[in-house]
């Protein structure tokens, strides 16, 4: 008889324990069994980026990542990017530069466009667009994401100063 | 996706007794970018699945003078491109890797993935016969060392046996004025299939071509090692006329398919004009000079 696994994982810096089964990608087990609806199923093989996740610093896309595999790792989604004090710099930028319309894409631009600016605070336009290629939109045309990141880096680059 | 069981083996030999004693019912998994799109998929249907990601041998980087580079097969590619030693170093491995998938491919995805899963366009496979790789196997009957020319024996096919587990890949220590390019054709500018893949790898005497390394991707049912190329570009000289010689060799040793990516014509001529290409950088390399990877 099959069983599932017992697995340990930190999710938006909190420690969550789950039964996954080992068939369950770790998209599956953010939406289904954690109610962490924010990843989004959109081409399910990892073309699309709808379902991107930071995972130990990196980002991959969640429907390639088995559940099981999240053992001991630390995971960000997009419900970790506000804070009780408000919107994350790049969250703000992407609604005041119109950087969505249906929104589905738009948690995993979100936390691929984090994690460009963790490494690179200061990206280029072709930089951006290079970064981002995983991510698909298929209603902006992705100028204004491009804004909206670059808007983002400006912002958290001034209010480092 | 149907039931699956899960293991995270610890060393080499716990790997290789998971799939000895579970055989073809069992897969290894390194980033999943292929596996688990092929489980959800059906392509494969395996019972099991090895997590080989915990292993220390598979996810060793190292660059040394005499053993060369030491690639583990889980490492994903990221960690390739971002290692300052490889990028000095082998550049034509910078250039395979920062071209496969997008930034969360790359967050996961490994050469050692891309060579088992053989398939005739994948982008590491080139690069690596350029270089001159070794693929380091182990297995219930012991280890063994494969040139990365011979691993690939048919479409999704390769050379490993039951139980066996590609640990690393070694690229030997680059020959002084030596070089290497790997490059693909696609109609985007990013995450895309190649229609035509080459690799080259020069090691140059006195303005003479030394040895010569050309591989394609993407015109046979495996990736193509040239070694024509090597027989008549050897000991002449680095000039466009030879240059272009290589070019004719390349487009005449590809047997491509007509497919959605490009018809038999296209892809013959695609050969010819990317061996040049990729044989000039290589030579630019090779001289010390520096060519973007992208």
């Amino acid at each position: 008889m099959p069983t599932k696994s017992y697995v340990q994982t930190t999710i938006n810096g909190e420690m969550v324990e789950i039964l996954a089964e080992p068939r369950q990608s770790l998209l599956e087990v953010l939406r289904d069994t954690l109610q962490l609806t924010g990843a989004k199923e959109g081409c399910n093989d990892g073309n699309c980026g709808a379902c991107t996740v930071n995972m130990d610093g990196r980002i991959v896309c969640s429907c390639l990542v088995l559940g099981v595999e999240a053992d001991g790792a630390c995971i960000d989604t997009i419900e970790g990017m506000a804070t009780p004090e408000g919107l994350h710099p790049l969250q703000v930028s992407f609604l005041e530069n119109a950087a969505l319309q249906c929104g589905i894409c738009t948690p995993g631009f979100l936390i691929s466009s984090k994690a460009l600016l963790e490494q690179n605070p200061n990206p280029t336009e072709h930089e951006i667009r290079w970064w981002l290629a995983n991510n698909l939109c298929r209603c902006t045309g992705y100028d204004k994401i491009v804004r909206a990141v670059m808007d983002a880096a400006d912002r958290m680059q001034a209010q480092e100063a | 996706m149907k039931w699956i069981d899960f293991a995270r083996p610890h060393t080499v030999e716990e790997a290789v007794g998971l799939l000895t004693e579970r055989g073809d019912r069992a897969r290894p998994l390194a980033g999943g970018t292929d596996l688990i799109v092929q489980l959800r998929t059906g392509v494969h249907d395996p019972d099991h699945v090895v997590d080989i990601k915990m292993i220390p041998e598979l996810n060793e980087l190292s660059v040394c003078s005499e053993e060369g580079l030491t690639l583990g097969a889980a490492v994903p590619c990221y960690r390739i491109y971002n290692d300052a030693d490889v990028a000095a170093q082998y550049p034509a491995v910078v250039d395979a890797a920062s071209i496969i998938g997008g930034t969360q491919i790359q967050g996961r995805a490994s050469f050692g993935g891309n060579l088992c899963n053989a398939v005739p366009s994948a982008d590491t496979i080139p690069a690596m016969i350029a270089l001159g790789a070794c693929a380091n196997i182990a297995g219930p009957n012991g280890n063994r060392c494969v040139p990365i020319e011979d691993f690939c024996t048919g479409v999704r096919e390769n050379v490993l046996g039951p139980g066996e587990l590609l640990v690393s890949i070694n690229f030997p220590a680059p020959a002084a004025n030596s070089g290497a390019r790997y490059q693909r054709f696609i109609p985007r500018n990013e995450m895309d299939i190649a229609v035509v893949g080459v690799g080259a790898g020069v090691t140059l005497n006195d303005g003479c071509f030394e040895s010569v390394r050309v591989s394609l991707a993407a015109v046979a049912p495996t990736p193509l090692f040239v070694t024509e190329i090597n027989d008549e570009l050897a000991g002449k000289e680095v000039n466009d006329e030879n240059i272009a010689k290589a070019g004719e060799i390349a487009r005449d040793a590809a047997k491509p398919i007509t497919d959605m990516r490009g018809t038999i014509e296209y892809r013959k001529h695609l050969c010819d004009i990317m061996t040049r290409r990729v044989l000039n950088d290589a030579v630019t390399r090779a001289r010390g000079g520096h060519i973007d990877a992208h």
